[in-house]
């Protein structure tokens, strides 16, 4: 599914930034246009204006509140341009390009969300979509990741928990509950969005049982609006651009 | 429109000396949501090979200090494609100016060939992508190779022919000077410099290719300098680019001899930059009491070979 949705440019104060675990942050900034239009699993493009930065930041959107005007985003501090990022102030500007990308199917009746890491934000603002239709199977390093926890509680019906140490949930990957989950369950789609690996592996076990699933990529982007090919990738169908074409796709589609 | 940026270039008429460089504005549409594409002066589309391109694997794109390095490899979707989907799609919209990449100089003149059709407005010549193992590099880079491209195209197209010049030479004016003798219509400068990155955690280079082509602004100096200089050797004229990201680097390369310019990379920080582009030529203009922004061709480079010409 092509994104059709016309794209902003909108200067944006920040209205707030708080650190929710280590290097991790939460931004949000005052721009209404994009927070009207913003649906779940596009993202924004965003100029950082104190530095020289040439190329604008893709970053997922975790939350619009259309009445208040306030687009939301958690990311992790990562390289230049992020570090930059968690040093803004409320009252600083950036200029924000999106929405971008087509964003997930909202049609489904009981979801299972399976996110890692930063992934997990494009599935927050998924999950209040689906207004607790939701259910959530996420995966973290240690105790201090599964901060998202505490988001999706009132979110998410359902919230499953796995951590590589075991200090929270079961101990292991997503993978270890999967399929279970999905054998009694009766979900009727997959939704997932982290890391490759665990998208890929995610992708086998929902066609294995025959649960149909979304993946939503993350690639380095240059111009954001399909011009550049910096994010091609191939599919099913040819080459794709994750700006443009995604970066949510069918999993068959791009696991093939 | 203002009609103190219109010009006619290479029997082209433009609304404005503002085009876009190929490669960083796809084929124009993907940036109408910013860009009033009647204002450009033309958009220099995507490199287009004679067969579909998948481009390089790994990554493709990095930033730089004040810069950019890319190695997407020429992906597109062929001539083909271009010309029975996108050509009719773009062409009553924008002046279009087919970038085009060969592996041999008969594919040079293939590509010419086909692309002598209602739509294209003139056709530029790629001898300089730095991303590509065969063909590419090597034409921009020997006068004699460059010169047998040109002959090719210009035996098989009626349409203008630029060639692009690469920086990555001893002497870009050897290079201006051998592809105006071989009849060139005009020439482009500059493509990207060759660089790279290393990641240190990782012990390796960040793109997929190793190395890219820069970009941006951290190049606008050196094109600068190549503008002013090819001004001084040759008598077709010049499509100035490198690094302009604002009013006033375009004036500036006016200003060396460009007759008009291009811009790249800047439209991926900004995507209306080229209109306010536009609006800051004119303003200047109007400050300085000129009729036309042509008036500003050469005037920084006592050198210029075309004063009598413009």
């Amino acid at each position: 599914m092509p994104d059709s949705t016309q794209k902003l440019l909108e200067d944006a104060k920040v209205k707030g930034q708080q650190r929710l675990a280590e290097g991790v942050y939460y931004l949000a900034v005052h721009a209404p246009k994009i927070a009207a239009a913003a649906r779940p699993g596009q993202f924004v493009d965003i100029r950082i204006l104190t530095g020289a930065f040439i190329l604008r930041r893709p970053v997922g959107v975790v939350a619009a509140d259309r009445e208040n005007g306030i687009v939301a985003f958690i990311y992790r501090v990562i390289g230049r341009g992020t570090r930059a990022m968690a040093k803004l102030k409320a009252g600083d500007t950036v200029n924000l390009l999106g929405p971008l990308g087509n964003g997930f199917s909202m049609e489904h009746k009981h979801p299972l969300i399976v996110g890692g890491g930063m992934g997990l934000s494009p599935l927050f603002f998924y999950a209040a979509g689906m207004k607790g239709k939701a259910d959530v199977l996420m995966g973290g390093r240690s105790e201090e990741e599964v901060f998202w926890r505490s988001l999706f509680a009132g979110i998410a019906k359902n919230i499953h928990i796995t951590t590589d140490d075991g200090s929270v949930g079961t101990k292991g990957f997503v993978t270890e509950l999967l399929p279970k989950l999905l054998s009694e369950g009766s979900y009727d789609a997959v939704v997932v969005c982290g890391p490759d690996p665990m998208m890929k592996a995610v992708a086998a076990i929902a066609k294995e049982k025959g649960t149909p699933c979304q993946v939503s990529l993350e690639r380095r982007m240059g111009c954001g609006l399909g011009a550049c090919l910096s994010c091609s990738i191939d599919t099913a169908h040819g080459r794709r651009k994750v700006c443009k074409d995604g970066p949510v796709f069918p999993a068959e589609e791009v696991f093939f | 429109m203002d009609s103190t940026l219109e010009t006619t270039f290479l029997g082209i008429k433009m609304a404005s000396p503002v085009l876009t460089a190929s490669g960083t504005f796809g084929f124009g549409e993907e940036f109408r949501d910013f860009v009033d594409l009647s204002r450009l002066g033309g958009i220099m589309v995507k490199g287009t090979t004679r067969q579909p391109r998948r481009g390089n694997d790994g990554v493709r794109i990095t930033e730089t200090p004040m810069g950019m390095l890319n190695c997407i490899g020429l992906e597109n979707p062929g001539v083909e494609y271009f010309l029975s989907d996108i050509l009719p799609r773009i062409k009553d919209e924008m002046n279009v100016i087919v970038n085009i990449s060969g592996s041999s100089v008969e594919e040079y003149g293939e590509l010419a060939a086909m692309l002598d059709v209602p739509g294209v407005a003139a056709i530029e010549l790629n001898v300089s992508c730095p991303n590509v193992k065969e063909g590419g590099i090597v034409f921009g880079t020997d006068p004699a190779a460059a010169s047998a491209v040109v002959h090719a195209a210009k035996a098989n197209t009626k349409k203008p022919v630029i060639l692009k010049l690469s920086p990555n030479v001893t002497d870009i004016c050897l290079m201006a000077r051998a592809v105006e003798e071989a009849g060139a219509d005009a020439v482009s400068l500059i493509n990207t410099l060759i660089g790279m990155e290393i990641d240190i955690e990782r012990r390796r280079p960040v793109l997929g290719n190793v190395t890219g082509g820069l970009s941006g602004p951290a190049v606008k100096p050196v094109a600068l300098r190549m503008v002013y200089q090819v001004a001084r050797a040759v008598k077709i004229p010049i499509i100035g680019m490198g690094g302009i990201a604002s009013t006033e680097d375009a004036l500036e390369f006016l200003l060396a001899g460009a007759e008009v310019v291009a811009v790249g990379t800047a439209n991926f920080t900004d995507p209306e930059v080229t209109m306010k582009i536009c609006d800051g030529i004119a303003a200047y203009v109007r400050r300085q009491k000129l009729r036309s922004y042509r008036e500003l061709i050469g005037k920084a480079n006592d050198g210029f070979l075309r004063g009598d010409l413009v």
